[in-house]
């Protein structure tokens, strides 16, 4: 859980870095958040050339206009994560509507759906990787290697209501995904399992 | 657990048995719960036998699940049951407490609605997929930014093969399981004109690169890693040792966040003291290397390990990209002349041959042999052979070997003896065969 332990301090001293246009700092940037970029990118869009575009429209966007991060709303990897989700999305909606026409098929009704699923299968991703490491450790036991709650708090070293409060309040966390973005345009918040 | 907090809404309680209690779980203590006095599941009586057997999530299948061939429905409180419902939502509960579960969904809508909405977070699982980014897409992406706003405090030219193998190396590192990270590693260099090598770990090769890295940090006045570890000699592999000796356990993975954040620390202030021109100079022990120079070094040392470490876990390592390999190739290019000049000293290398016993005036041209370097990032240098302060001239050619760029690179870092490098050669033997073991003679530990 080292991420949890970085201070604001670092959101904040890095804003100030990319502000004075420190191209270290913009290096550094993308060394601690191209893989979480590109991965809600590529979650939204199914495809790694988009991500990759998604990937560069971001950090670019950072680098150009670091003042409009506030650190006092929240961490950077929010934020980062937040931008990535609107872009990514922006290029669904406009990709999707250009095959839309093109096909003359397909409805918007459609469009908004694979949008909604694509912006709720992103968010329960951020979820996921944002998690505390013991909860993310115990759904990786039981849904992915198939163990039993008990098998879990074995291979843990848990108690085994341990292991069952931790399961929950996994799933608890990632069924916020579906809370979010009630609307095409509304905000996605990240952050709240951060 | 501090972040989980918030969202502990149901059952504050249970905060009691948090994760510090994990020892007295281990010795068979239970929480109370009065499901759970089996540590390990065995047959119940008469119930059937509680072996796992292979399943599939419920949602995987899109069936319900089977009943519990008349086994009893233990009576659970509901206390019990709610704490159940994250591992009954994930199929991961026996067959008898899944009953309970499901027979209590039927009466308390509380946890109906939540068994709803656990069931269909579960649906939101999926297995990451492989995040290996492309490693070009970091050149491309910082490129992109830095022509729409320049930097004020760029990173310097010889600093950039750093900052991308660094990185390069890191990426590599981000998915090594505790195996990965205790993977024997062997070290291979030249000492001597003989291969020899030293066993190490993953984690012991990037403490190595931490402690040698630390030279340049201590030269720019950043904290010596080593700290008050005394070395024998202020060399790399001193040094290294004096790092390995100090630890009471062998490296693990915990050095690679302060190798990590010293590599982010040296390019960040080589970009505001390297002035530009890298002329400062870092004490290796046995000679000095302007900073410059000292970054580029770096760099090398980075992609060899990464590529020691690669081999030792089997990945796929690609050579650096054609520009940054540029870069080291012609660091190595020149330091040639002044290593054959002190082999040459040593009797390690052969004498100039008659006619040419003189020593050449500086910057006049001299004896030279061409170094073809073929493929991205290559070239041709021409390599004075009598005097380091003697200029290479093409008029003097006497010999011309070309290698790949990469050959050439595992050559001078020892990995590839001189006999056997892939080199097109012509010309003088002799000067060919100096050359080639005064290149493989710049590797080190």
């Amino acid at each position: 859980m080292a991420k949890k332990d970085a201070p604001p301090r670092w959101d904040r001293k890095m804003q100030q870095r990319l502000a004075r246009g420190e191209a270290a700092a913009l290096g550094e940037l993308y060394d601690r958040f191209a893989s979480l970029v590109h991965g809600l990118a590529h979650t939204v869009l199914g495809d790694e050339r988009a991500a990759d575009r998604v990937t560069r429209e971001v950090f670019t966007h950072v680098w150009e206009h670091p003042d409009t991060y506030d650190p006092r709303q929240g961490p950077l990897r929010s934020w980062v994560a937040a931008l990535t989700h609107r872009l990514a999305v922006q290029r669904l909606r406009a990709t999707e509507t250009a095959a839309l026409v093109r096909a003359g098929q397909g409805s918007t009704e459609e469009l908004e759906r694979k949008v909604r699923h694509a912006s709720v299968a992103a968010r329960a991703d951020y979820i996921v990787q944002s998690m505390p490491a013991p909860l993310r450790a115990a759904l990786e036991l039981a849904y992915f290697q198939r163990r039993d709650y008990r098998q879990t708090a074995a291979d843990l070293g848990v108690t085994e209501e341990e292991a069952r409060r931790r399961l929950r309040l996994g799933l608890q966390l990632l069924s916020t995904a579906h809370d979010a973005g009630t609307g095409p345009g509304a905000p996605p918040e990240y952050g709240g399992a951060a | 657990m501090t972040g989980a907090e918030p969202y502990e809404p149901h059952d504050p309680h249970e905060e009691e048995n948090g994760p510090a209690d994990s020892a007295r779980g281990a010795d068979g203590m239970n929480s109370g719960d009065g499901d759970d006095q089996h540590p390990t599941p065995e047959p119940g009586p008469g119930g059937p036998p509680r072996i796992p057997l292979p399943r599939l999530s419920v949602e995987d299948t899109g069936r319900p699940l089977p009943d519990p061939p008349d086994a009893p429905v233990p009576v659970l409180e509901h206390r019990v049951l709610k704490s159940l419902l994250g591992a009954w939502a994930l199929a991961a509960c026996s067959p008898e407490e899944t009953a309970a579960v499901e027979e209590h969904l039927g009466e308390c809508g509380g946890c109906a609605d939540e068994a709803l909405r656990l069931r269909e977070a579960v649906g939101l699982l999926h297995p990451a997929e492989s995040l290996d980014l492309d490693p070009s897409l970091r050149a491309r992406v910082l490129q992109g930014c830095l022509e729409r706003r320049p930097p004020r405090v760029p990173v310097p030219e010889w600093a950039a093969p750093y900052d991308a193998e660094t990185a390069r190396l890191d990426a590599l590192l981000q998915d090594f399981g505790d195996a990965e990270w205790h993977a024997p590693v062997r070290l291979r260099w030249f000492r001597k004109d003989e291969p020899t090598s030293r066993r190490t770990t993953v984690a012991g090769v990037i403490a190595h690169l931490l402690t040698v890295d630390g030279m340049v940090a201590a030269a720019l006045g950043l904290p010596d890693p080593l700290g008050d570890v005394p070395a024998d000699r202020p060399t790399p592999s001193a040094r290294t040792e004096a790092y390995w000796r100090a630890s009471h356990f062998p490296p693990t993975r915990a050095v690679r966040a302060p190798w990590r954040q010293q590599t982010h620390d040296l390019v960040r202030t080589v970009s505001f003291t390297g002035g530009g021109t890298g002329a400062l100079s870092v004490p290796y022990g046995d000679f000095t290397l302007p900073l410059r120079d000292a970054m580029l070094d770096r760099a090398f040392e980075c992609w060899v390990h990464a590529e020691d470490i690669a081999e030792a876990v089997d990945y796929p390592y690609e050579p650096p990209s054609g520009s940054d390999l540029h870069h080291m190739v012609d660091l190595a290019a020149r330091l040639l002349p002044s290593v054959l000049s002190a082999r040459r000293q040593a009797g390690l290398a052969a004498p100039a041959p008659a006619g040419h016993r003189r020593l050449v005036p500086a910057g006049e041209p001299g004896r030279s042999l061409r170094l073809e370097i073929e493929g991205s990032g290559g070239g041709e240098w021409l390599i004075p052979l009598d005097s380091p302060a003697a200029v290479g001239s093409a008029e003097h050619e006497v010999a011309h070997v070309a290698l790949d760029g990469a050959e050439f690179c595992r050559l001078a870092a020892g990995h590839v003896p001189p006999a056997e490098a892939a080199a097109g050669q012509l010309g003088d033997r002799e000067a060919i065969r100096d050359v080639l073991f005064a290149a493989a003679s710049l590797s080190r530990m």
